[in-house]
């Protein structure tokens, strides 16, 4: 009976190693995959009380945290709140942490892998953790005018960044929110202004939808279209591209028409500078034909498209092509080299895409962090522009910039010019549905033979005439801002 | 047999000094639960310092008088854990405003009462086995008792196990854990025997005559039926473990634990198969992680919660007052361990665990050291079934098995298991206090020369 008293006491103690063995893999081993969970807000439970770091903006708090005199000793305060709810988001115990307040939580709780020593020496001195602050690239002046370029009742999104470096100038959407709703700690408040906003078309509470937003690029894409085919060396700048009217595919009915605005109607050929000054509409999609789908899918990979893992430092949602559609058929292809289809792109993609064209060709990686700085004001971290990827040639890249020089000197982009400055520029207009609403898109850079600054404008759902006033005149009015003209 | 001879000394006072340890940890635990969220030291703090300091000594002064040489180890660590819990929940209360402190106070004083009366009024343990098919009888209907109408508490957290009587709650469950661990010790003593050596033989194997085994397939239907008609899967696996070991206790066959063991996966198998609710537990457990488990009713949340605590707390805890349990459903009792975890670490978590392996130990040694069969079982049974339901209660939280809803023995908030638990150490500590007091000058013939009978 003994030896079977023994042998129960060894599977009494196997059970306990066993445990043994579990307990170190939950708070050991698999701590930190634990911590990083999406569905994990202890980090937010455990910062929410407590002073995190300032964002700022031009020396200025667009965050903070404000002493209360409740047992919950801090709350975030947002400063501006409708200029810059897109970026900062909110960090809110009841609805959750999105923007930089999520993707700089460590930095912003003092709680990164840089200040484990810090936190060791906290550790023993009882000290807290204290946030780091986060100063951003944005010019408030432009953000400023940026937004209020945007009329209220009309959504829409203006990105403004630096090709050479990918630092972001200005990033503003409307319609916005006050984050001070967010960042209450009255859980029923919160609540309310949650479903409340949550149902506004336009408003994205958890992003700017200048990068969390995907729109039909409509002739923006065409400049993919163009790089891809002086890539593939079966075009060059003198090359005759066929215009007709409407493009016809054998054996089917449908029919592609021409662009309707400009003088496409005007010839049944077209060179690149023609076609793109008009921004007509079936040189580009016989490109594509030629060219197949797959050729059109790496040159839009080389701009940004269909990258799911961007952040800056926020995640950015990927932008598209083809999109769902897969293998696409004649018409479908053709629709998608004019940007429709199932084509989606966010502003800042559009952005990103003609910054590369500014840059010799080479994509930087865009940025909102210029530093983040201890509370003594040591910096641990200053923006290092990257390079995402070569996009193209730097030779095709020249040659793209100069046909989108003529399209703002002498196409349908005029609008966009500033005295004693070249720009260059490229607008689109894509068809939403049979809404006979538009998006409508201005890209461009300038000055064309140094650029310093990407603007990129993008109304969704507006008529003709309205894009049109919203978007090139309003670059204009930013180049001339930021180049101090 | 043979006697594990130790030296008959008391050893009480070495007690008192490990009571001194015990009641140290409870009450810091507690001072550092006031100091870190700001309450002061009141009254009550020095008051229940005084009370818990008080109900250790009546056991202390009760094993003194009524069994002097029981094992000193096991009342302190039985304190400890106690007093740990009391802090703990204290910690909770004040966080979430509950009360669950001070009725956890009230049966930690109505618990210590029954185990000092166990300890009074049982002279030896070997009177128990007298009431062999009470305790059976008692068992079974302890069991009914959630199922009749009227004093049944419904479906508590999906388990149908409480009673509800006035302003009280009970789980009887946790009582029948101690009836059928007498029963079972009762006639596995007395029939050893006849199971072992009547019947027919297949080949190698020994087949007992179903007469003989009748009860025990009472008990095994017993808890088969805990698991299908009360949906509790934990007291389920914990009885069927407190039959499979002291079955093989009483007969050193291992194949009939194998057989057994075989017979459970078979019925979990069907019960996985058959029943909806065993089904989304296992899929649960397995796919914890899924954010549609997490937020599926019923789903994962609560054992998600308590891993996120646990790996907040990581290697050396937040500290007592200074993490979030309170995001955990049910923190303060089927999810304690997690509280723990969080608070104290990973080093406070495995404090707690050799806490009770050390006083799952005693209760094994009380086993080996006791004369009679009767009490070697009984003990044995008594301490598997600690061990067992610290496995599947910790083992759960970490998501080791799935999860159940046992208590964790003396921390969870709850006064059924605190009764039951306290009146299990009262039992044990008589049980060794046998086991350890010199021997007896007549050792009773019939518990000799029972170690191995040929199976002829």
């Amino acid at each position: 009976m003994n030896q079977a008293i023994r042998n129960s006491w060894i599977v009494a103690i196997a059970l306990f190693v066993l445990l043994f063995g579990s307990i170190s893999y939950v708070q050991f081993f698999d701590a930190d995959s634990l911590n990083a969970n999406p569905s994990n807000n202890r980090q937010l439970l455990k910062t929410f009380c407590s002073d995190r770091g300032p964002i700022l903006v031009g020396g200025h708090p667009i965050a903070e945290s404000v002493a209360t005199d409740s047992d919950c000793k801090y709350q975030r305060k947002y400063n501006d709140p409708l200029l810059y709810a897109g970026l900062t988001g909110f960090f809110s115990k009841y609805a959750g942490q999105y923007g930089l307040e999520s993707a700089m939580r460590d930095e912003l709780a003092g709680t990164t892998n840089e200040a484990l020593f810090d936190r060791i020496s906290q550790a023993f001195t009882g000290v807290r953790p204290q946030g780091q602050s986060v100063a951003l690239t944005i010019d408030p002046a432009i953000q400023k005018m940026a937004y209020d370029m945007i009329p209220d009742g009309v959504a829409g999104s203006i990105v403004v960044m630096n090709p050479k470096t990918g630092a972001i100038v200005a990033m503003v959407s409307k319609p916005s929110y006050d984050t001070n709703l967010m960042a209450s700690h009255d859980q029923a408040s919160v609540d309310a202004a949650y479903a409340k906003l949550v149902n506004v078309p336009g408003i994205d509470l958890f992003g700017s939808a200048a990068y969390k937003q995907t729109y039909a690029p409509g002739s923006v894409f065409k400049l993919v279209d163009t790089a891809a085919a002086l890539a593939s060396g079966k075009y060059n700048k003198d090359s005759v591209l066929p215009n007709p009217a409407a493009m016809k595919f054998p054996g089917i009915a449908y029919t592609l028409p021409n662009y309707l605005y400009g003088q496409c109607d005007t010839q049944d050929k077209a060179s690149f500078t023609f076609a793109l000054e008009n921004s007509c509409n079936t040189p580009f999609a016989s490109i594509a034909l030629d060219l197949g789908q797959d050729a059109i899918t790496a040159q839009a990979d080389k701009f940004g498209f269909n990258d799911k893992s961007l952040t800056f430092p926020d995640a950015v949602t990927a932008s598209q092509f083809p999109g769902s559609s897969g293998k696409l058929d004649g018409p479908a292809l053709a629709r998608s080299a004019i940007g429709q289809q199932d084509v989606t792109a966010t502003p800042l993609q559009i952005a990103m895409m003609t910054a590369a064209i500014a840059n010799d060709g080479k994509q930087m990686k865009p940025n909102l962090v210029q530093t983040v700085r201890t509370p003594d004001l040591k910096t641990v971290e200053t923006l290092k522009p990257e390079v995402l990827r070569q996009s193209t040639t730097p030779e095709i890249a020249h040659q793209i910039r100069d046909w989108m020089v003529s399209v703002v000197d002498n196409g349908i982009a005029g609008a966009a010019a500033v005295p004693g400055v070249q720009v260059a520029g490229k607008t689109g207009t894509a068809e939403v549905g049979n809404t006979g609403l538009n998006n409508a898109w201005f890209t461009g850079f300038a000055p064309a033979n140094d650029p310093q600054y990407v603007v990129t404008i993008m109304m969704p759902n507006v008529d003709v005439p309205t894009g049109a006033a919203l978007t090139s005149p309003n670059a204009s009015k930013l180049f001339k801002a930021v180049l101090k003209k | 047999m043979s006697q594990l001879m130790t030296v008959a000394k008391p050893r009480r006072n070495i007690e008192l000094l490990l009571l001194v340890l015990a009641l140290g940890m409870g009450v810091m635990a507690n001072a550092l639960v006031n100091l870190n969220l700001g309450r002061t030291f009141d009254n009550d703090f020095y008051t229940q310092a005084a009370v818990l300091a008080g109900l250790s000594l009546a056991v202390h002064v009760t094993l003194r008088f009524r069994a002097k040489y029981a094992d000193p180890v096991i009342l302190p660590v039985t304190v400890a854990l106690n007093g740990l819990g009391l802090a703990v929940i204290h910690r909770l209360d004040i966080v979430t405003g509950d009360t669950a402190g001070q009725r956890q106070w009230l049966w930690t004083g109505l618990a210590v009462a029954a185990a000092v009366s166990v300890l009074w009024l049982l002279k030896d343990h070997r009177v128990l086995r007298r009431y062999t098919y009470i305790s059976l009888a008692l068992s079974a209907f302890l069991l009914i008792l959630p199922l009749v109408p009227g004093i049944s508490a419904g479906d508590v957290n999906g388990a149908t196990v409480w009673i509800k009587l006035g302003p009280f709650s009970f789980q009887p469950g946790e009582i029948a854990k101690i009836t059928l661990a007498i029963f079972f010790a009762g006639y596995l003593s007395s029939n050893r025997d006849l199971i072992l050596l009547a019947g027919k033989r297949l080949g190698r194997l020994q087949l007992p005559r179903i007469r003989d085994l009748g009860p025990m397939i009472v008990a095994w239907i017993a808890s088969v039926g805990v698991l299908v008609f009360q949906h509790d899967l934990g007291t389920s696996i914990l009885f069927f473990g407190l039959f499979m070991v002291m079955i093989y206790v009483a007969t050193s066959r291992i194949s009939w634990v194998f057989i057994g063991l075989v017979l459970m996966a078979v019925g979990g198998y069907a019960a996985y198969s058959i029943f909806p609710h065993v089904t989304r537990r296992i899929d649960t457990w397995i796919h914890a992680l899924d954010p549609q488990y997490i937020g599926a009713n019923g789903g994962s949340f609560q054992v998600v919660e308590g891993l996120f605590g646990m790996a907040n707390g990581g290697l050396l805890g937040t500290g007592l007052g200074e993490g979030s349990p309170d995001s955990v459903p049910l923190a303060n009792s089927d999810m304690i361990i997690a509280s723990i975890g969080e608070e104290l670490g990973l080093v406070g978590l495995f404090a707690v665990v050799c806490l009770y392996a050390l006083l799952i130990g005693r209760g094994f040694r009380a086993a080996l050291g006791t004369r009679d069969s009767f009490g070697k079982l009984l003990a044995v049974g008594l301490s598997f079934a600690f061990a067992l339901q610290c496995f599947v209660i910790i083992g759960g939280v970490t998501r080791l098995i799935p999860l159940t809803g046992l208590t964790t023995p003396f921390l969870a908030a709850g006064g059924s298991s605190l009764l039951a638990n306290w009146i299990i150490v009262a039992l044990l500590l008589k049980i060794s206090n046998a086991a350890r007091r010199p021997a007896e000058s007549a050792a009773k013939p019939d518990d000799q020369s029972r170690k191995e009978v040929p199976a002829s």
